[in-house]
């Protein structure tokens, strides 16, 4: 654990909205080529906390953030850090999938790329298959590519918003409850397709399911109102925490 | 299903079939009190500028001219303005003062015809004249449009006095149809790296289109059918002039205008045949917008 290649570090990093403490003093890692879990019960800060590493928490109004947070060891809060920049880099995938109402397949996929600047038709398409593929579900949609992203189902529209964040090439995905509107057949494939790209990315999954943290991450981190409980490789958090409030919420004790 | 259903499925059943043939019978009685002015002028009537009602000669040129244009310079005005609004209050300007900004421009919606019409009388169309339209003609003088002497009655007037009226339409509207559009797009949009301007355009405008495009036709609609506030300031002279600044005259304004006075049977189906035409416009706007939406969100 010590000698892995840190992708992403956060330093006694706080949060509040509004004034009232969401995230307390966290200090966590997040490794490259590894699936980093997030778990812990509902409110907790574990949406917050992610929602820091590409700085999208503070476009809430009201939020406000304290510490610092490194991406490949520069901290992503010091002043005139490129936004658009962080964020290409740190993609991120929602609980509830968000494809664009009035685009179709095609363009949700392309959304990314496209603001990147103008980008030859022939290069978006590869880009388009690439990151279908990537997402598993390419052979789902290839013929149907001009629908509405809003007419596929649930699972289908979850991978389509993967591929559209995979598309611009981030170094990082966030998920952040990929899986919490979906069945587990769609589940089931969201897990393995986490488990293909982890290959290229550092992946940071919040989730509320422990089973799910048990299969898919390397690491998992514990919170509980707004602090990093515990922080461990998935396996000892799972059968032998430290703490005995992370014991107390693995074993279904409360929460 | 119970009996109570079956009666109020009946009720809403008549209720919504009502409505087309309400809309069939208006446009059946107009047709047929405007009947000796369609068969004496045929096609014609809609071609001409004449309006001599003591040789009981009349064409509707003019009117459908300056329903047309007053309208079309009220959406180049409005459609920016309330947008611009909507946009700023909704998407750039969150705060409560934007909120108040808001409640003022809707507030406007609130002033009855007959004020605009008062005031476009006593302060718009003295300013529009003095100042206004010497601007324009100094700017844009090699057009056509903007030639001629200048007069506070005018088409242009006309036009901006409607542009205030149907501000608040489009405001109000198209701020509500921004506001609908789910915070997790735009959430979704700046996660894949958009400026605020890109969130916009790809996460908030292209959801909101059809409704905004809906706004604007409201906004239209109202334009086209205002008849008081128009009349007071439109100079009300039954003319094509290329000129702008020209007085002119609408299809609400001489109707109501005239309607009391008419003396002959023909004078009188000619008003109703003018109202007929105003009803056709309103309708094919109606018509051409719905057609809009509709392509705008079927096609995507
Ligand atoms: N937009 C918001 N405004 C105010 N408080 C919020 C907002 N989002 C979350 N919170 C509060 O912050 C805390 C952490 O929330 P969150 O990070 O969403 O938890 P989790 O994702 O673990 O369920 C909760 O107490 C929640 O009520
Ligand atoms: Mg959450």
């Amino acid at each position: 654990m010590d000698k892995l290649p840190i992708k992403m570090k956060a330093v006694d990093l706080n949060a509040w909205f509004s004034g009232k403490q969401a995230l307390s003093k966290i200090n966590m890692d997040v490794y490259s080529n590894k699936v980093t879990a997030v778990i812990g019960p509902s409110g907790c800060g574990k949406s917050t906390f992610v929602r820091n590493l590409n700085r999208l928490h503070e476009t809430i109004p009201g939020a406000t953030v304290e510490g610092a947070v490194f991406l490949d060891e520069e901290n992503i809060f010091k002043p005139r850090y490129d936004l658009v920049d962080l964020r290409r880099r740190v993609g991120m995938v929602f609980q509830k999938p968000t494809p664009f109402p009035t685009m179709s397949i095609y363009e949700n996929a392309a959304a990314g790329i496209k603001l990147a600047g103008r980008v030859p038709r022939p290069v978006v398409d590869q880009a388009v298959e690439t990151a279908l593929k990537q997402a598993a579900l390419w052979n789902e949609v290839k013929d149907c590519l001009d629908k509405p992203g809003i007419g596929l189902s649930g699972g289908q529209q979850q991978r389509l918003c993967i591929a559209r964040t995979l598309a611009v090439r981030p170094e990082v995905i966030l998920l952040d409850e990929p899986c919490s509107a979906l069945d587990p057949i769609s589940t089931g494939k969201i897990e393995e397709l986490i488990h293909e790209l982890k290959k290229e990315y550092a992946i940071v999954i919040v989730t509320h399911n422990m089973q799910q943290a048990a299969r898919v991450a390397d690491f998992t981190g514990f919170f509980l109102l707004g602090e990093l409980v515990e922080f461990d490789v998935t396996g000892k958090i799972f059968t032998a925490p430290r703490d005995k409030r992370t014991e107390d919420y693995v074993t279904g004790r409360f929460g | 299903m119970g009996q109570g259903d079956i009666w109020f499925k009946g009720f809403i059943f008549a209720f919504a079939a009502s409505i087309p043939l309400l809309l069939v019978s208006l446009v059946v009685v107009l047709f047929f009190w405007a009947w000796p002015a369609i068969i004496h002028f045929g096609w014609s009537f809609i071609f001409s500028s004449a309006w001599d009602p003591l040789a009981d000669n009349y064409g509707a040129l003019p009117f459908i001219y300056g329903t047309l244009v007053s309208s079309l310079i009220a959406l180049l005005i409005a459609v920016p303005l309330g947008l611009g609004c909507a946009i700023f209050i909704s998407e750039i300007y969150k705060s409560k003062t934007g909120e108040y900004i808001a409640l003022m421009v809707e507030l406007l919606a609130a002033i009855p015809s007959v004020v605009y019409g008062l005031w476009g009388i006593f302060v718009l169309a003295p300013f529009s004249a003095a100042y206004i339209q010497p601007v324009l003609g100094g700017m844009f003088g090699f057009l056509p449009l903007f030639q001629g002497p200048t007069s506070g009655p005018s088409l242009l007037t006309g036009g901006i006095i409607l542009a205030i009226m149907i501000l608040p339409t489009i405001t109000a509207l198209s701020r509500e149809v921004l506001q609908a559009v789910p915070y997790s797009l735009r959430e979704s949009a700046m996660a894949l790296g958009a400026t605020r301007w890109e969130t916009f355009k790809v996460a908030v405008f292209g959801p909101a289109r059809s409704g905004i495009i809906g706004a604007i036709i409201l906004g239209l609609g109202r334009a086209l059918g205002e008849t008081m506030a128009v009349t007071m300031v439109i100079g009300n002279r039954p003319r094509v002039s290329a000129s702008l600044f020209a007085p002119a005259y609408s299809l609400a304004a001489v109707i109501a205008n005239e309607f009391a006075e008419a003396v002959t049977e023909l004078n009188l189906a000619v008003l109703i045949e003018l109202a007929l035409i105003l009803l056709v416009i309103t309708i094919a706007v109606n018509g051409l917008a719905r057609y809009l939406v509709w392509q705008t969100t079927l096609k995507k």
